[in-house]
C-alpha cells in the first residue's frame, strides 16, 4: 500500500511537476492566510499581521525544494536534469556528436550482429529440453577424425548401455517428393525409432516413431515438419494417416513436428522415416557400413562423463551374444561429446575468430570516441571550473560527464541495433551453408540484452577516463589557472592512439593471414577444369527404376538428350562430385597386395561414372586408357581406373595396369586395373586425400539413384541450365534436379568458411583502419592547435616549411610507429587462434607482417599531412601578435 | 517567537503531527497551533518541515491528504489519520515512553 503510494505520488511529482508545486504553493498561501487571520486576531493590523504570517512561513521556494529534495523521485528529476542538459551539450556539438555516435553505432551494430550469428551456435543452449545431455556418439577407430558408426555398434550399445533415455542412429535421407506439384527433392533422416525422444522432441499431430516402425521391411511411415506440412500439405490437420509419394514409395505420414523445431543434425531435413536396418546383422549388409551417426539422450541425474565411461567400458570388453565386424571392433573406444560441442566443433574456429575480430573492431571504436571526450573535455576545461566556481562539486561535474557518456553511448547502442538488424541479413547470406542453427540467427532478446551491456558498459568506459581527467584538473587547474595544463591529456592521447593502432594491425594481420591462404587455396590446382563446366545433381525413383538396368538406360537416355542441347560439348554422369561436398568411400583391396593395404585400412574415394567424364572434366590420363563404351557392357571383366597416387601407393613399381581388386564388397568377380588418371580434390582443395577409384557406372552392383552431370559447355554454362534440365525432365518430369552450378561456383563455395571468415575480417580491418587513422589525425590536429605559438616561434626563429612538417608528421609517425610495433607482437600471439582457418601460410607469416605494418604506417603518413599542412600554413606575425 | 518556544525536537515531529490528528482532521496551519497550543507554546512548528514531513506521512499511508472547502470557501489540504496511522501513533508513543523513561531515569541517577 505504502510503496503504491509512494510510486504513485513520485510518478506524479515527476510527470506534473508544476502541479505538485502549484498545490503546494496553495497550501502554503492558505496557511499564511490562517497565521495572518490569526495574528489579526490577536489585534494587529493587516498589515503587520501579514507580514508576521510571512515571515513565519517563510520562503516558499525553500519549502518547495525542500519537500521535493525529500522523495525518492527526486533523485530521478535531477538525472532527468542532467540529461537534457548533456542532450543540450551534445547537440550544441554536432560534428562531435555525430561522428561519435557513428563510430559506436558501427562498433556496436557490427559486434551484436556478430553476436547474434554466433550466440546461438556457440553459447546459447541447443533448443531442446534438457540440451545438455544430449550427446553425439563417434566410432575411434582413427586417431584424427570421428568415424560413423555401423548399426552393429549401434545395435550393441543400445541393448548393453544403461546410462541413456534414448539412443538413436540415423542418416541422411534424400526423398523425392511427387504428387501435384514439381518433383521436389526433400533433405530428410532416416532414423532408429529413438530419435525424438533423444532430442527430447515430441510431434505436435500424430505420433512419434516406436519400436514396430523401425523392423527390416517395417511400415512406409513418416514423420514432416511444420514448415513441410504447411508448404506442401497446405497446414491440413488431417494430414496424419494420408498418403505422400517419397521417390516413387507410399509413405503413410504419422506425425507432424512442433514448428520452432530445428534438427541442428540436419538443418534442412523435413522428412524423417525410421531407418529399418536388419537387427539380425547380416556380415555382408549396409548393418556393418561405417555410415549412421548417433546421439543420446543421458539419463537425469548423470553426467556426460559416466556416460561416456560406461560406453567406453562396454567397447573394451566384447560379448559373445554381440559379435562385431573385424572393422567394427570398437578397440579404440568411442568418442562421446556433447552435442552442442559436436555440432559446432567445424563451424567453432571460425565463429570465435571472427567474434573476436568484432571485439577488436569495438574496442577500436571505444578507443576512439574515449580519445574524443577527452579531446572536448579538454576544450571544455572552461566550462567545468565556470560550474565548480559556482559550487557543483567534483562528483556532481564527474556525475554530469557520465551521463553525457552514457547518452552518446546510448545513442550509438540505438542506431548500432539498427545496423545489427540490417547487418544480421547480411551475416546470414554470407554464412556458410549447412551452418547449423542458421535459423536461429536473429536480433532476439538475448542479442539486445547483449547490446545493452556493451552499450552501457562502453557508457561507462568512454567516460570515465575523461571524467577523471576533468576532476583532475578541476583540482589542478584551477588552483594554476592555466589553459596549458594538458600534459596529462596528451600522454593519454597519444597512449589511446597508440592502442588504436596496434588493435587496427591485430585485425589487419588476421585479414592478410586469411588473404593469403585464400590465395594458396585457389592457386591449387584441383586435378579437373571447373571452368565452363555445368554440374546439378539428379535423382531418380529407385520404385520406379528398378535394377541396375533400368536406372542405366534412364541415365543414358537422359545423357543422350543433354548432348543434344546446343552449345554442349560433353557430358557425363557421376556417383560423386569433386569440391560438392559428396563423399564417398570404399575400402580397396588389391590381389596381388592383399595385406598391405587392408592393414592400414585404405579406403578409396569411388565413382561410379560414363564414359565421357574425363573429357568433360579434364582429368588427365597418366597411364593405360580411359574408360569407353565398351567397359560398361555387361559381358565384360570390370574395368577401372586408379588415381596416380594411390596407384603408386599400392604398386610402388609402377605395374598398376593389369592388376585386380575389389572395392567394397570382396565377394564378386575382381576389378581389372585398365588405366591411372591424375589425383583429383574431393573434399576441399585444402585436402590431400588423393587415393581413387573410377568404376564404369553401368557396372557398380547397386545402382546410384542419385547422380551428378557434368557437362561441357561451348558458351557460358549457366545459360544453359535451364534448357538442360528441360531435356531431363523431357523424359521423366517426376525426377527432381538439384544443386545446379556452374562449377566455378561450386568451387568457390567448398571455401565458404574461409571465404565467411575472410569477408569480414577485411570489413573489421578496413573499418578499423579507418578508425586508427581518424584517431591520429584527432590527436596531431589538437596538438597543432595547442602548438600554435610554438610553431609559430620556431618559423620565426627561421624554421622552413619542411621542418615544420617534419615535426608534425613524425610526432604522427613516432606514434603508429609505437602501435605497430605493438600491434605486431600482440597479432603474433593471437594470430594462432585463426590457425586452423589459415591454408599454407604460417600464423607468423613475415610478408603479411611487413606488409601490413607498411600499409599501416604510409596510412598514417596521409592522417599525419593533413594537420602537418596547416602547421606549415601558421603565419608567425600572426600568432605572436598577442 | 519568543525565545522559549523550541523547535520541535528532531524525530519527534512525526509522532506529534500523527497524536494531533487523532483528535480531528485538519490542515496544516491547524496543526501547528495545535501543536503550540498543547504544548502551551514550548514547541513551534516550522511550516516548511511540517509540509516535508506531512509528504512522508501521505506517502507512507499513515495520513490522508484531500483538498475540501473551509467554512469560508477557501480551498484548503485537509489531513487525516488513517487507520495505519493510528497503528503507527499507538507504537511510536509507546516507544517515546519507553525512551523518555528511560531518559528521565538516566538523568535522575546522575542527580
Amino acid at each position: 500500500m505504502s510503496i503504491w503510494r509512494q510510486l504513485t505520488r513520485g510518478a506524479r511529482a515527476i510527470v506534473r511537476a508544476s502541479q505538485a508545486d502549484r498545490e503546494l504553493d496553495e497550501e502554503l498561501r492558505q496557511y499564511e492566510d490562517e497565521a495572518a487571520a490569526e495574528y489579526e486576531g490577536k489585534g494587529l493590523s493587516p498589515d503587520a499581521a501579514r507580514r508576521a504570517a510571512r515571515l513565519d512561513v517563510g520562503s516558499h521556494l525553500a519549502t518547495r525544494e525542500a519537500v521535493r529534495e525529500s522523495a525518492w523521485e527526486s533523485v530521478v528529476m535531477t538525472v532527468l536534469r542532467d540529461l537534457r542538459y548533456a542532450a543540450r551539450r551534445l547537440r550544441r556539438a554536432p560534428g562531435f556528436t555525430i561522428i561519435s555516435a557513428l563510430t559506436l553505432a558501427l562498433g556496436i551494430g557490427a559486434t551484436t550482429a556478430i553476436f547474434s550469428a554466433v550466440n546461438p551456435i556457440l553459447f546459447a543452449p541447443l533448443p531442446y529440453p534438457g540440451a545438455s545431455r544430449v550427446v553425439s556418439i563417434w566410432d575411434a577407430r582413427t586417431e584424427t577424425t570421428p568415424v560413423a558408426v555401423t548399426f552393429g555398434t549401434f545395435r550393441e550399445l543400445a541393448e548393453r548401455a544403461h546410462s541413456f533415455d534414448a539412443l538413436s542412429a540415423f542418416k541422411p535421407w534424400q526423398p523425392a517428393l511427387t504428387g501435384d506439384a514439381r518433383a521436389e527433392r526433400l533433405d530428410g533422416q532416416r532414423v532408429s525409432a529413438g530419435y525424438f525422444r533423444a532430442l527430447g522432441i515430441a510431434p505436435v499431430l500424430g505420433r512419434d516413431f516406436d519400436a514396430r516402425d523401425d523392423v527390416v521391411n517395417g511400415p512406409n511411415v513418416a514423420i514432416i515438419t511444420a514448415g513441410l506440412w504447411r508448404r506442401r500439405f497446405g497446414g491440413d490437420p488431417s494430414v496424419v494417416g494420408k498418403a505422400a509419394t517419397l521417390s516413387g514409395g507410399l509413405f503413410t505420414i504419422v506425425g507432424v513436428l512442433p514448428p520452432g523445431f530445428d534438427d541442428v543434425l540436419a538443418p534442412t531435413a523435413e522428412i524423417y522415416a525410421p531407418l529399418q536396418y536388419d537387427a539380425s546383422l547380416p556380415s555382408d549388409g549396409r548393418e556393418w557400413g561405417h555410415h549412421l551417426r548417433m546421439i543420446g539422450r543421458v539419463h537425469d541425474g548423470l553426467s556426460i562423463d559416466t556416460a561416456r565411461n560406461e560406453l567406453i567400458a562396454i567397447a573394451a570388453h566384447p560379448v559373445v551374444e554381440f559379435r562385431r565386424a573385424p572393422w567394427a571392433g570398437l578397440e579404440n573406444g568411442l568418442i562421446v561429446n556433447s552435442l552442442q560441442r559436436d555440432v559446432s566443433r567445424s563451424v567453432r574456429p571460425a565463429l570465435l575468430a571472427i567474434f573476436g575480430a568484432v571485439l577488436l573492431l569495438l574496442l577500436i571504436a571505444v578507443v576512439n570516441v574515449t580519445n574524443l571526450m577527452l579531446a572536448r573535455g579538454a576544450e571544455r576545461r572552461g566550462e567545468f571550473a565556470m560550474r565548480a566556481a559556482l559550487g557543483a562539486g567534483r562528483s556532481r561535474i564527474v556525475r554530469q560527464l557520465l551521463i553525457e557518456s552514457l547518452l552518446l553511448a546510448t545513442v550509438g547502442g540505438a542506431a548500432g541495433v539498427a545496423v545489427a538488424a540490417g547487418g544480421v541479413r547480411a551475416v546470414v547470406a554470407l554464412t556458410p551453408p549447412g551452418l547449423p542453427r542458421a535459423a536461429a540467427i536473429g536480433v532476439d532478446g538475448a542479442v539486445l540484452l547483449f547490446a545493452l551491456a556493451v552499450t552501457v558498459t562502453i557508457g561507462v568506459v568512454v567516460g570515465v577516463v575523461p571524467a577523471f581527467q576533468v576532476s583532475r584538473d578541476l583540482v589542478v587547474g584551477l588552483r594554476e589557472h592555466s589553459s596549458r595544463v594538458t600534459g596529462g591529456h596528451r600522454f593519454v592521447r597519444r597512449a589511446l592512439v597508440v592502442a588504436e593502432v596496434a588493435l587496427a594491425i591485430v585485425l589487419l594481420v588476421g585479414a592478410g593471414l586469411l588473404l593469403r591462404s585464400m590465395r594458396h587455396l585457389f592457386a591449387i590446382a584441383p586435378g579437373f577444369d571447373p571452368s565452363q563446366v555445368l554440374t546439378m545433381q539428379v535423382q531418380i525413383a529407385a520404385t520406379k527404376y528398378r535394377g541396375p538396368d533400368a536406372a542405366s538406360r534412364f541415365f543414358a537416355a537422359a545423357l543422350e538428350r543433354v548432348t543434344a542441347v546446343p552449345g554442349v560439348t560433353a557430358a557425363a554422369w557421376t556417383s560423386q562430385l569433386p569440391l560438392s561436398g559428396d563423399f564417398d568411400k570404399y575400402g580397396a583391396f588389391f590381389e596381388s597386395s592383399p595385406n598391405e593395404l587392408r592393414a592400414d585400412d585404405q579406403s578409396a574415394l569411388r565413382y561410379a561414372v560414363t564414359s565421357r567424364y574425363f573429357d568433360v572434366m579434364h582429368v588427365p590420363l597418366r597411364r593405360g586408357r580411359l574408360l569407353d563404351d565398351r567397359d560398361a557392357q555387361p559381358n565384360v571383366p570390370v574395368a577401372v581406373l586408379l588415381s596416380e597416387s594411390l596407384a603408386r601407393r599400392a604398386f610402388p613399381g609402377g605395374n598398376a595396369i593389369g592388376q585386380h581388386m575389389h572395392l567394397g564388397a570382396t565377394n564378386g568377380p575382381w576389378f581389372t586395373v585398365v588405366g591411372v588418371v591424375g589425383d583429383v580434390k574431393q573434399a576441399s582443395l585444402a585436402i590431400n586425400e588423393p587415393d581413387a577409384v573410377y568404376v564404369p557406372a553401368a557396372r557398380w552392383e547397386y545402382p546410384d539413384y542419385v547422380r551428378s552431370l557434368v557437362v561441357r559447355t561451348r558458351v557460358d554454362p549457366s545459360s544453359l541450365a535451364a534448357s538442360i534440365k528441360a531435356a531431363i525432365w523431357s523424359l521423366d518430369p517426376d525426377e527432381p534436379i538439384v544443386r545446379v552450378a556452374a562449377y566455378d561456383d561450386l568451387v568457390t563455395r567448398s571455401e565458404a568458411q574461409r571465404r565467411f571468415a575472410l569477408l569480414l575480417f577485411e570489413a573489421f580491418a578496413v573499418v578499423a583502419v579507418t578508425l586508427a587513422a581518424i584517431g591520429i589525425y584527432g590527436v596531431l590536429s589538437g596538438a597543432v592547435g595547442e602548438r600554435t605559438r610554438e610553431i609559430g616561434v620556431r618559423t620565426a626563429l627561421g624554421a622552413s616549411r619542411g621542418d615544420v612538417i617534419g615535426l608534425i608528421v613524425g610526432q604522427g609517425l613516432a606514434l603508429a610507429v609505437a602501435g605497430v610495433g605493438i600491434g605486431l607482437a600482440i597479432a603474433a600471439v593471437a594470430s594462432r587462434v585463426i590457425a586452423t582457418l589459415l591454408f599454407g601460410v604460417s600464423p607468423l607469416d613475415p610478408a603479411t607482417y611487413a606488409v601490413v605494418a607498411v600499409a599501416l604506417i604510409v596510412i598514417a603518413s596521409v592522417a599525419c599531412l593533413l594537420p602537418a599542412l596547416r602547421a606549415a600554413r601558421i603565419d608567425p606575425i600572426e600568432t605572436l601578435r598577442v | 517567537m519568543g525565545d522559549s518556544n523550541t523547535d520541535v525536537i528532531q524525530g519527534t515531529l512525526d509522532l506529534l503531527i500523527l497524536k494531533t490528528l487523532s483528535l480531528e482532521p485538519m490542515h496544516g496551519f491547524g496543526i501547528t497551533r495545535r501543536v503550540e497550543q498543547i504544548s502551551r507554546g514550548v514547541f513551534k512548528v516550522n511550516p516548511g518541515s511540517l509540509m516535508v514531513a506531512l509528504q512522508r506521512l501521505e506517502r507512507a499511508g499513515y495520513v490522508n491528504a484531500e483538498w475540501t472547502q473551509t467554512e469560508n470557501s477557501r480551498r484548503a489540504r485537509i489531513y487525516s489519520l488513517t487507520r495505519s496511522g493510528r497503528k503507527q501513533l499507538d507504537e511510536e508513543t509507546a516507544d517515546w515512553n519507553r525512551r523518555a523513561a528511560a531518559i528521565a531515569r538516566l538523568l535522575k541517577a546522575e542527580g
